[in-house]
């Protein structure tokens, strides 16, 4: 485990055990909560716990971290999409980042889905603050969070037909000519 | 057709508000509550200090729902850098929160660094401390010096007004730019303190106490004053942690959680300062929190300038941060590698890092994913206000329009920041 890690995170903290005993015990809390099987690509990239989960255990995932009484996740630090338009059936993601204020220990958890069933239970009954990040996942990439009370767009206008941050969208027309570079291939 | 909408919205709050109340003491809605008023507060209202709008429902003078709608700045910066280089980010970062574009801009360098791994030196590492510091100053100063104009005091804003304009001096003689500073670059800052510069800074922490004991004797236990913001909105600890309040918001409902001591960044740990926290998170406690909150960057600054170690201002970075002009003319190494930075040539590990410094208004974050490309693959801002501003409308239902401007000043929301 320690040279796959080292190699992640190059300039990792000085302080490297606590936060490695840290990330110890959440990962622990986390096969409690939901099993070994659950969680997939376990790092820890520049000293963050990272953990890919299923969007079928989000929600009890998050729900267990929050209730734990031990580290108390009660903060979420935001929420965000992300789109791998390669990777078949897994196109969407969504990223949590959770913070414990109580130890001070940060945790990333990740969700894959396909991109033509991007649906996904909301976190708004765990936290208030997901509510507008959740609106604004669904206005970026179209991410339909059931059980949120409110899910229309927030930063873009509401007529708009289409989810602007999905990697399909590029932000200059690839039709032009006049900007290719030989030299740079870009 | 969108304020239809909207106001579809504000009934199902409403509605929503009234099964929640059931059974319970209603002091806000008398007989008449069938005659409400639909008040658009915004998107140009001088007292929102920025464009959004609030569609009010009122009683008489009392809120009894709101619907903010925002975006109407929104540039989409998470898009746009996405086909930016990373020194070319900046500038999007200057945008968010433009009452403090130094910090943006240097919590955007760190976070960069942290993905390349270049460990900045001391002396650049307390030269962006003393920046950021200033520019926490800046951002404080305006919100609360706002606050006052907003109960009527219009003499502090003038008053420290001043002041702000001398730490655009010292901006200005740091970097060359006053508001939208793009301060720093990859690697440390883009030059030395000049000596005009920390000359400018020397007498400016000499002038600025003065003013500052001025400003707070005018305000902290002015009757007028209090009367208007004590017990004005507040929010429990629970309730704003739920929120996901950040900075000083949320040290007034009484956590004291601060960045710059939880995960210290840019040497935060060398210094010594006190965190200071209110009790029940109200208007007063914001005021008072941001207060004490300059006098305590004042601290930082004072030891930071005392301390300044002597060395260089850039870490020895040659492939992320750009040689000296004069180099370039004359040094081949120094062509070929400014040619790669200008050019988006520079190689990024693939990774993803989370960084977050403590911002003018809480904990901005940059969550940064790159696939080893000249831009980010995806980039996502935690913008503390965005976050903050969805509990504005269970603040304001209850109190009066005159409360629910004092209390919308006092969040700090900056609609750069907000809309992004």
């Amino acid at each position: 485990m320690n040279p796959q890690e080292s190699a992640a995170a190059p300039e990792a903290p000085v302080a490297e055990d606590p936060i490695k005993a840290q990330n110890a015990q959440v990962l622990a809390l986390l096969h409690r909560l939901a099993g070994e099987a659950a969680f997939t690509d376990v790092a820890e990239p520049y000293g963050l716990l990272t953990a890919t989960t299923t969007r079928e255990r989000i929600h009890e995932i998050i729900a267990g971290l929050q209730q734990d009484q031990e580290l108390k996740f009660h903060f979420l630090t935001t929420l965000c999409g992300i789109n791998y338009p390669e990777n078949e059936g897994k196109e969407l993601g969504i990223i949590y980042h959770l913070h414990s204020l109580t130890k001070n220990i940060r945790l990333r958890l990740k969700i894959f889905f396909p991109i033509a069933d991007p649906v996904v239970p909301t976190i708004t009954d765990l936290y208030n603050a997901a509510n507008w990040l959740e609106r604004e996942t669904f206005d970026f990439y179209g991410v339909i969070f059931t059980g949120h009370p409110n899910l229309i767009r927030i930063l873009n206008v509401e007529d708009m037909d289409y989810h602007p941050m999905r990697k399909e969208y590029p932000l200059e027309d690839g039709t032009r000519e006049d900007k290719t570079d030989l030299f740079f291939g870009r | 057709m969108a304020v239809n909408d909207a106001l579809a919205g504000t009934h199902k709050i409403q509605e929503e508000a009234a099964a929640q109340r059931h059974g319970q003491l209603m002091p806000l809605l008398n007989d008449f509550s069938q005659e409400l008023t639909t008040l658009n507060l915004g998107p140009t209202h001088p007292a929102t200090h920025g464009i959004f709008q609030n569609i009010l429902q009122m009683d008489g003078e009392r809120i009894v729902s709101g619907v903010p709608t925002i975006g109407y700045i929104h540039r989409a910066f998470e898009k746009i850098a996405e086909r930016r280089p990373f020194y070319q980010i900046t500038t999007l970062t200057d945008r968010m929160n433009y009452c403090s574009s130094p910090i943006n801009n240097l919590g955007w360098h760190m976070t960069v660094e942290k993905l390349l791994g270049v460990t900045v030196p001391k002396r650049a590492q307390y030269m962006r401390v003393i920046m950021m510091e200033l520019a926490r100053i800046a951002d404080h100063l305006i919100c609360n010096s706002i606050l006052g104009v907003d109960t009527g005091a219009f003499t502090g804003f003038l008053y420290v007004f001043q002041e702000r304009e001398k730490i655009y001096e010292i901006y200005e003689e740091v970097c060359g730019a006053r508001l939208t500073t793009n301060m720093g670059r990859v690697g440390g800052m883009e030059r030395d303190f000049t000596p005009v510069a920390i000359q400018k800074l020397r007498d400016w922490l000499k002038t600025f106490p003065v003013v500052m004991k001025e400003f707070e004797a005018m305000f902290n236990r002015n009757r007028i004053f209090m009367d208007r913001v004590v017990n004005v909105g507040p929010i429990s600890a629970e309730k704003a942690l739920s929120y996901g309040f950040t900075g000083p918001n949320l040290r007034a409902a009484g956590v004291d959680y601060d960045v710059r001591v939880m995960n210290p960044y840019s040497s935060y740990e060398d210094f010594e300062f006190d965190i200071p926290v209110g009790t029940n998170g109200d208007t007063y406690d914001r005021f008072i929190v941001r207060n004490e909150e300059i006098w305590q960057s004042l601290r930082i600054i004072n030891q930071a300038l005392d301390n300044l170690p002597e060395g260089p201002y850039h870490a020895d970075a040659p492939h992320y941060y750009l040689p000296a002009k004069p180099e370039v003319y004359k040094n081949m190494e120094a062509l070929i590698y400014h040619f790669k930075i200008v050019m988006g040539e520079i190689d990024a590990p693939v990774g993803e890092v989370y960084h977050a410094v403590e911002g003018g208004n809480g904990e901005l974050g940059f969550y940064l994913v790159s696939d080893g490309g000249r831009t980010p693959y995806r980039l996502h801002f935690r913008r503390p206000c965005f976050i903050y501003y969805q509990a504005y409308p269970e603040m304001a239902v209850g109190t009066t329009l005159s409360d629910a401007i004092v209390i919308l000043s006092s969040m700090n929301v900056i609609a750069g920041e907000l809309d992004a």
